[in-house]
């Protein structure tokens, strides 16, 4: 942004003016060596700007200057300068020299004359003290006394060519009050090589100025309308805000109050951001920024409440129907209320009273309810640079600021019309959704900077007891809100409720069904056993009967004393002997 | 008038011009018939060419040229112009 940085272009050397916003749209401030006409009513500040201009170059470049004042006497304009702290009266008159051209009152004219004179003596001082730039304020004065446009325009002629000569970077300011000054000094506009518009309008009874650039041979320029105030630094261009954005950021996170809603922005809103709360009237955002103030105050922040139309004692008192209980903190003084009226004589000293109340009671948490109010009732450019330079000063004092801002429907327009969007970090959007014969809030994030957040629509619910958001529900391509969705939770309860029966009934089949498995296994299991007694005890009858075989046989056949022949022969007798031929085999 | 030129006041005036620029060339012609008119007796005229001497015309307070001067009779008188109105300036500076 700063053109200080970026070297001069041989084609077209500039001087710089100084005046903040002024270098910036010019891209460097006057053309060097040459001629740019000031144009504009009275009272729009053409002196002030001329004269700045000198100062700020015998200030900052240490350049020398002249002054030739045709309507004023130096001491005049002196005193008149003496508001803005630029210290002429310190300068001596080898810095920065008044020549006064004013023609006594009791002079006559008889005939023509000439400015050949006048610039032989400029002539002579310039090398005197060396001057770079000169200011020519309110010629035409002296000129209307030619009364011969054509000997005028010779002599406007005369003073370019002189400053061209000179190499002098001159100021010619210009009087326009209406068609007739345009055309006699409309040739003005050709010769010079940069002309500068002033001008002053009366918008629903606030005074605004306006600067433009009509004109800059060489070179490129914003051709816009920038709205200027006078300040006790001058005069300067109110929306260029400060030339270079250097905050100081914070990762640290701030709650909005609503617990879900800092879920949703994944912690809260940056410390030291701007928040946009737009909305349609009664959308539940002066209840957002009311829950922010209270969060704030009870973690023990300072904090700010500044309202437009609205009271206060009005605010703590519907916020304390949501729950919202603002009142113990203004009471021990760490919760500021503010209220004031959108029409004030003019927006800029309505920031300005807006900025010493915030320098005095230093809060780190404000909210403005609604920052709108201020662009509905007044020009909109003008309002918005006002606005935008006084969150501009909040965030380079690290505030967290909640702005509400008006907003019929879901219309976005506006609200970038305003440029306040521009400026926000955290955009949330509250509209109604209408459904089903009733009439919901829903809450959208509409960006946040810096952060993840959802994309989700939720639905807001004031209560008596607090506010809280909760999920909206999407079914057959429509959101659910209020009883739509208080149906469809109903349903879907009774829904899961059918199907965990079923469920249920499902599984004790199946558990009966496998106590009966497990029956019949035991049923299987003691037959089993039993069949196993049954086999070992086969086993062991067999078994005794083989022993007697095997042992006996010869003790029998002792004790028989038969032969050896009749061992066989006798042993049918035997039931014992009998066994292997019945089932032993 | 013409029977009592010696009573008549000694009118002292000084004449700014820029060198030989139109208007300072036709002042000078004319404050000269205006000198001839009333009596080079009494009329006691200095002529300054601001070119050379610029400083002089500061501190008179000159800022256009031609600027006449009438130094003497009080009050002093300031006329602008190349003087082209004769009649104009007569009365202006007989005037007391």
């Amino acid at each position: 942004m700063s053109m200080r940085a970026q070297p001069a272009l041989p084609a077209l050397a500039k001087v710089l003016t100084g005046i903040r916003g002024f270098d910036e749209i010019t891209r460097g401030g006057l053309p060097a060596g040459r001629t740019t006409l000031v144009l504009g009513g009275p009272g729009c500040g053409k002196t002030v700007f001329s004269l700045q201009t000198l100062a700020n170059g015998v200030r900052d470049a240490n350049e020398t200057a002249i002054f030739v004042a045709f309507e004023e006497s130096a001491e005049r304009i002196l005193s008149n300068a003496a508001s803005f702290g630029w210290n002429l009266g310190a300068l001596t008159p080898d810095q920065l020299f008044f020549f006064d051209a004013r023609l006594s009152p009791e002079t006559v004219t008889v005939g023509e004359f000439d400015l050949v004179g006048m610039l032989a003596i400029l002539e002579a001082k310039v090398r005197e003290i060396g001057a770079q730039r000169i200011v020519f304020d309110g010629i035409d004065v002296l000129l209307a006394l030619l009364d011969n446009a054509a000997a005028e325009r010779r002599e406007m002629y005369r003073i370019r060519d002189w400053l061209n000569h000179m190499g002098l970077t001159g100021i010619v300011t210009q009087k326009v009050s209406g068609n007739e000054s345009d055309r006699r000094f409309g040739f003005l506009q050709f010769t010079a090589d940069c002309v500068v518009l002033l001008m002053h309008q009366v918008l629903d009874g606030s005074a605004f100025r306006n600067l433009r650039v009509m004109k800059y041979r060489g070179s490129g320029f914003a051709a816009d309308e920038f709205p200027i105030t006078l300040t006790s630094a001058g005069l300067q261009l109110t929306n260029r805000g400060p030339t270079e954005l250097a905050y100081d950021v914070s990762d640290e996170r701030v709650s909005t109050g609503v617990a879900r809603l800092d879920h949703m922005l994944r912690g809260g809103y940056y410390r030291g951001s701007n928040v946009l709360i737009s909305g349609a009237p009664g959308t539940a955002k002066s209840t957002l920024a009311g829950l922010f103030a209270e969060q704030s105050c009870a973690r023990g922040e300072r904090t700010m409440y500044v309202s437009f139309d609205e009271g206060a004692k009005q605010i703590v008192r519907n916020l304390r129907s949501v729950a919202v209980h603002l009142a113990p903190y203004v009471e021990s003084g760490l919760l500021r209320m503010f209220s004031t009226r959108t029409r004030g004589p003019n927006i800029e000293d309505q920031f300005s009273d807006l900025r010493a109340i915030v320098r005095e009671h230093n809060p780190s948490c404000l909210v403005v309810d609604p920052l709108s109010a201020l662009s509905t009732k007044l020009s909109h450019v003008a309002s918005a640079d006002a606005a935008q330079q006084f969150l501009d000063f909040l965030k380079g004092r690290g505030i967290t600021v909640v702005n509400t801002s008006l907003l019929d429907g879901v219309n976005t327009d506006e609200v970038t019309a305003t440029g306040i969007s521009t400026i926000a970090d955290t955009w949330i959007h509250m509209s109604y959704v209408v459904q089903d014969g009733e009439r919901n809030r829903a809450l959208t994030i509409v960006k946040s900077r810096g952060t993840g957040h959802s994309n989700q629509v939720r639905e807001l619910i004031l209560a008596d007891d607090g506010v809280t958001l909760t999920d909206v529900f999407v079914a057959q391509g429509k959101v659910l809100m209020g009883v739509a969705r208080w149906q469809w939770e109903k349903d879907s309860a009774a829904a899961k409720q059918g199907a965990d029966e079923a469920l249920e009934r499902r599984r004790l089949q199946l558990r009966l069904a496998q106590a009966e498995a497990t029956a019949r296994l035991e049923v299987i299991r003691s037959e089993m056993a039993a069949r196993s007694a049954e086999i070992a005890l086969l086993a062991r009858s067999k078994g005794s009967a083989s022993d007697l075989d095997a042992t006996d046989i010869a003790t029998l056949h002792g004790l028989r004393f038969g032969d050896d022949d009749d061992v066989a022969e006798t042993a049918p007798d035997s039931p014992v002997s009998e066994q292997p031929h019945g089932q032993g085999t | 008038m013409a029977t009592q030129p010696a009573e008549r006041p000694v009118v002292k005036l000084r004449l700014y011009v820029a060198g030989n620029g139109p208007n300072s060339v036709l002042a000078r012609a004319n404050i000269a018939l205006f000198c001839d008119v009333e009596n080079e007796q009494t009329c006691d005229l200095e002529i300054v060419d601001l070119l050379e001497f610029p400083q002089r015309a500061l501190a008179d307070g000159v800022i256009v040229t031609p600027t006449l001067l009438r130094l003497s009779p009080l009050p002093a008188r300031r006329i602008v112009g190349n003087l082209s109105d004769r009649d104009k300036v007569l009365l202006m500076l007989r005037a007391v």
